[in-house]
């Protein structure tokens, strides 16, 4: 009912203005020229309106809105992203308020006047070449700040930085850490299977510690890189507090390194939020579940962090390993050659 | 289709010649052109099959681009506030979902994820290349090209009507795409693989999908037809006195467009065919290493999605520009017309027009700077994308000039141009923060580049487009638009632009990612639920708008105020000496010689002198 009121409301409305637009033009005509000078001065004033309300608007729903921006950095690289970000926005803020002022200006200013003609002004050169050399500056130092701090980004992480495997499959995360042995072990595609979700490849013994837990725990202020992949679709890695953004694309994998800077306890009580948690999101288009591929994010101190890792069991103790025969009839059904030796196996 | 066309058209080639001088009149070739032109005038007249549907008359080629783009933006942008009630009002029932497209989309009125998808991927899809490639560049390139450079028609009149029938034929395609069960496409409009070569991996890379890539080969197709004619009209067909620097700014846009398709569009074939290779054929182009969950282990090994990014980018970009060039060159049209005062620095904007033209051929990586781009490489796209800016800001600033010290007339077109430069300012400065790769590393693939495209591309082309037919629509129909409605539909357009578009910025620098169906599931990203409502209300109130216009076109193509004045606008461009209504050939006499640059307004104390006007003795000259 509801909606058919709505309908014929705006069918109303819709006939209205219609009406009054007939009408008008009618009278117009009638009066020519006058008509027509009228309504450039209605609409010069309009601009001019529009300009003050315009930015009166932006400037007090940015204010409104600015606690939500960039939400607390919660990286070393985050703080240089957010540096950028806001030289960026006083330089283009300074463009912006100044040409929008002068467009609102001018189109309020020079309206339509009877017997007024407009000024021949076809060129000048200096003017060019002010507004060419003064943008190519002002472009110029956004570029070279942006590459200082892109390639410190990008950079090369330390030798000593912590392994992290990130793979995204539809429709939720899969991570990998190393075991005790610092390293991951060999996968392949291939062997996936509903068991061995990134298809770890049991023959090698680097894999038979790595854990995978179903949240990501980092340790405050150690450089971490993560190894992302997928196993299906394009999906993209997004840690929003982190600064972070990566694809994750199968066959080709990708890597960030990062620094968490502050430990989600830290967090809570910054944003006065004690149900404030870190989250993963997935921020490339992967398919129907895409708006919901979710994983949390923990930052925890030395000590959290370490006590956590302890409660984490190998994938393969919790999830292959059962009695040798069962362990080797598993393997022989997905793997691509034997099962590795008894002697091999992680304790 | 018509066989005898050339034979026939012989027997006129001597009453060509005493007819018509064009520029390059040497050239028998070209005259039999213009014979061609006053053949058809006949044949054109005779029937309504010849007349309105097959024909080869450019003006009815335009005003076909029109109509088909019309017709397409309101689907398109219906599609939009149909997904902008599911971001906005989530709980209310949209049961005309389930009885338009199928119940399985919408079970109880609730849409479903994958019909979501698909509303985001046919909206821009049907936005960016069915109305604002098609839309904008087919309409006025064909309309405006021979009018006001001074030909009788295009080029190759035949080619001209088959780019129209190619664009039908994409358009045919694209909506059966709707109707079939697996539904239309809903892989997004850039349609990246691997989500789009697998058909087990989405509902929307089923049969939708099929259709989507056959479409778009039928869309390139019909984009290079009429981009070969647009150049080949330009640099050949001109009248005698039109010299390149003679040209109105909009015939400058046009060509400019025109290269850029020419030179990109192909490349998109080239990707969208080795797509159907992997879909279809079982090749890895693009796939490598693949595991569907409930299908298992794929067959694909060495292919790489990157290179399909790579090749859609190439003309992902230039694309951008395709849609806004021919925006660029209306404005200037009708900012000067309107302004009673030359273009600020006609020079200056074609110089910066093919600056923006070739630097559109190397930034296209700036799309790509998350998706493990070697850090060098990304370097270098920063810096060429960041150079984009210098022509585009003396762009702005020589519209804020033009305008400067002007008798502006605020006629709907003119408001319009005005408006547009007011987007393109606040859009471009958005895309300094988008083209510096560290801080696209937050930016991207969040609503800040959803609003930043929206304002520079995509409402601006639309108000490019607006203008021109706001202007140009006397020359179109021998009738005027009802200037009333047009101001209403101008500022309800412009502030309600801005309320949809604007805010979006926030939820971008808040980090909300783009294309999800529902951001309920991250305490982060849910905090915009009143801010998501106000932009789906703007964005109703915005399209209601939108058909106001549609009603205004239609209504005055038969009810408007009738033309008596040859040049209403008191415009200096020869598209104004035709005939109010003109026929098939344009000019019922000889194609008139030009004599000056087509922004004389203002100038030693006269409002204007049209470019037939004789230059005076000791006049001086700033145009070529």
């Amino acid at each position: 009912m509801t909606t058919y009121l709505v309908l014929a409301a705006l069918l109303l409305i819709g006939i209205l203005v219609v009406q009054i637009s007939k009408s008008n033009e009618y009278i117009n005509t009638l009066r020519g020229e006058d008509a027509e000078l009228d309504t450039d001065k209605i609409n010069g004033n309009l601009w001019l309106i529009f300009t003050i309300l315009f930015l009166v608007g932006i400037f007090w729903s940015a204010w409104h809105y600015s606690p939500l921006f960039l939400p607390e950095s919660a990286s070393e690289h985050g703080h240089w992203i957010d540096l950028m970000f806001n030289i960026t926005l006083v330089l283009t803020g300074i463009v912006f308020v100044a040409t929008q002022i002068a467009l609102g200006w001018f189109s309020w200013k020079y309206h339509a006047k009877k017997g007024k003609l407009g000024f021949y002004y076809p060129e000048n050169n200096k003017l060019e070449m002010l507004w060419t050399v003064v943008p190519a500056i002002v472009l110029t130092l956004l570029v070279v700040v942006g590459l200082y701090y892109w390639f410190r980004i990008t950079g090369p992480a330390s030798p000593d930085a912590r392994v992290v495997e990130i793979t995204g499959k539809q429709f939720n995360w899969l991570v990998r850490y190393p075991g005790i042995d610092g390293k991951l072990g060999n996968s392949n595609w291939k062997l996936i299977d509903e068991t061995n979700s990134v298809g770890m490849d049991f023959n090698d013994q680097k894999a038979l510690d790595d854990i995978m837990p179903n949240e990501l725990h980092f340790e405050v202020n150690k450089e971490y890189i993560l190894k992302i992949g997928s196993r299906d679709v394009v999906h993209d890695v997004g840690l929003n507090h982190f600064r972070i953004k990566m694809d994750a694309m199968p066959g080709l994998p990708t890597h960030f390194k990062f620094t968490p800077t502050i430990t989600t306890d830290e967090m809570k009580k910054k944003t006065n939020n004690p149900e404030f948690n870190y989250e993963m999101s997935c921020d490339y288009l992967c398919g129907k579940g895409h708006s919901a591929m979710k994983m949390m994010v923990y930052v925890d101190t030395k000590d959290q962090y370490e006590a956590w890792l302890k409660t984490q069991k190998s994938f393969y103790e919790i999830a292959i390993k059962g009695t040798p025969e069962e362990a080797a009839n598993k393997l022989a059904a997905t793997s691509l050659s034997a099962p590795p030796k008894k002697e091999s196996t992680h304790d | 289709m018509d066989t005898t066309h050339h034979g026939h058209s012989e027997q006129h080639l001597g009453a060509a010649i005493t007819d018509h001088v064009h520029y390059q009149d040497t050239e028998g070739k070209i005259r039999y052109e213009a014979d061609h032109g006053h053949h058809d005038k006949d044949r054109n007249k005779k029937n309504f099959i010849h007349h309105y549907i097959f024909s080869t008359d450019h003006k009815m080629i335009g005003k076909q681009f029109l109509v088909t783009g019309i017709i397409w933006a309101i689907i398109g942008g219906g599609l939009s506030n149909i997904f902008r009630m599911q971001l906005g009002f989530p709980d209310v029932p949209l049961h005309f979902i389930g009885a338009i497209f199928g119940d399985k989309w919408a079970p109880d009125g609730k849409m479903t994820p994958d019909f979501y998808n698909m509303l985001i991927t046919m909206h821009g899809t049907i936005l960016v290349f069915f109305v604002l490639t098609a839309g904008l560049s087919g309409t006025f390139a064909n309309f405006l090209i021979p009018l006001q450079c001074g030909a009788r028609d295009m080029a190759s009149p035949v080619l001209n009507m088959m780019s129209y029938w190619f664009f039908f034929l994409a358009g045919a395609v694209m909506f059966t795409s709707f109707f079939v069960p697996s539904g239309a496409a809903g892989v997004s409009w850039v349609f990246y693989p691997p989500l789009s070569a697998i058909r087990s991996a989405a509902v929307g890379s089923e049969t939708g999908a099929d259709l989507w890539l056959i479409s778009m080969s039928f869309f390139i197709v019909s984009s290079l037809l009429g981009g070969l004619n647009y150049i080949t009209t330009i640099l050949n067909l001109r009248t005698k006195g039109m010299s390149m620097a003679k040209l109105p700014l909009t015939i400058w846009a046009l060509l400019i467009t025109a290269i850029l398709g020419l030179l990109s569009f192909p490349v998109l074939l080239g990707a969208a065919i080795l797509l159907i290779f992997d879909r279809s054929m079982g090749t890895s182009f693009y796939l490598d290493k693949i595991y569907i969950s409930g299908v298992g282990a794929m067959p694909h090994e060495g292919g790489n999605p990157i290179l399909y990014q790579h090749l859609f980018w190439f003309l992902g970009h230039p694309e951008v520009y395709i849609v806004i060039l021919p925006a660029f060159g209306i404005v200037s049209e009708v900012l000067s017309v309107n302004s009673r005062k030359p273009i600020f620095g006609y020079r200056a904007m074609i110089l910066s027009m093919l600056a923006i033209a070739a630097l559109a051929f190397f930034v296209w990586a700036h799309h790509m700077f998350v998706t493990g781009l070697n850090p060098f490489v990304g370097s270098v796209f920063v810096f060429l994308t960041l150079l984009i800016a210098i022509p585009s800001a003396i762009k702005v600033f020589n519209w804020i000039t033009t305008i400067w010290r002007g008798n502006i007339r605020y006629t709907p077109a003119m408001l319009f141009a005005v408006g547009f430069i007011s987007l393109f300012i606040s859009g471009g400065l958005t895309g300094i923060f988008l083209g510096n790769s560290a801080i696209d590393i937050q930016l991207h693939d969040t609503y800040f580049i959803v609003a930043h495209f929206h304002i520079v591309m995509g409402v601006a082309a639309f108000f490019g487009m607006f203008a021109g037919v706001y202007h140009w629509f006397p020359k179109m129909f021998g009738k005027f638009m009802n200037r009333t409605m047009g101001f209403i539909h101008f500022w309800v357009t412009m502030v309600g632009a801005y309320c949809i578009f604007w805010p979006m910025h926030y939820q971008g620098m808040a980090g909300v990612p783009r294309r999800y169906y529902s951001h309920g599931a991250f305490e982060t990203f849910n905090k915009f639920q009143g801010l998501s409502e106000f932009i789906t209300i703007a964005a109703v109130v915005v399209f209601l708008a939108q058909l106001l216009f549609v009603f205004n076109f239609f209504y005055s193509m038969y009810r408007g105020k009738k033309m008596t004045d040859l040049n209403p606008w008191k415009a200096n461009t020869i598209e104004w000496t035709t005939p109010i209504f003109p026929g098939h050939g344009n000019w019922d006499g000889e194609i008139p010689t030009v004599h000056r640059g087509p922004y004389d307004y203002g100038k030693d104390g006269e409002d204007f002198i049209p470019q037939t006007i004789p230059m005076r003795p000791g006049e001086t000259t700033h145009h070529g």
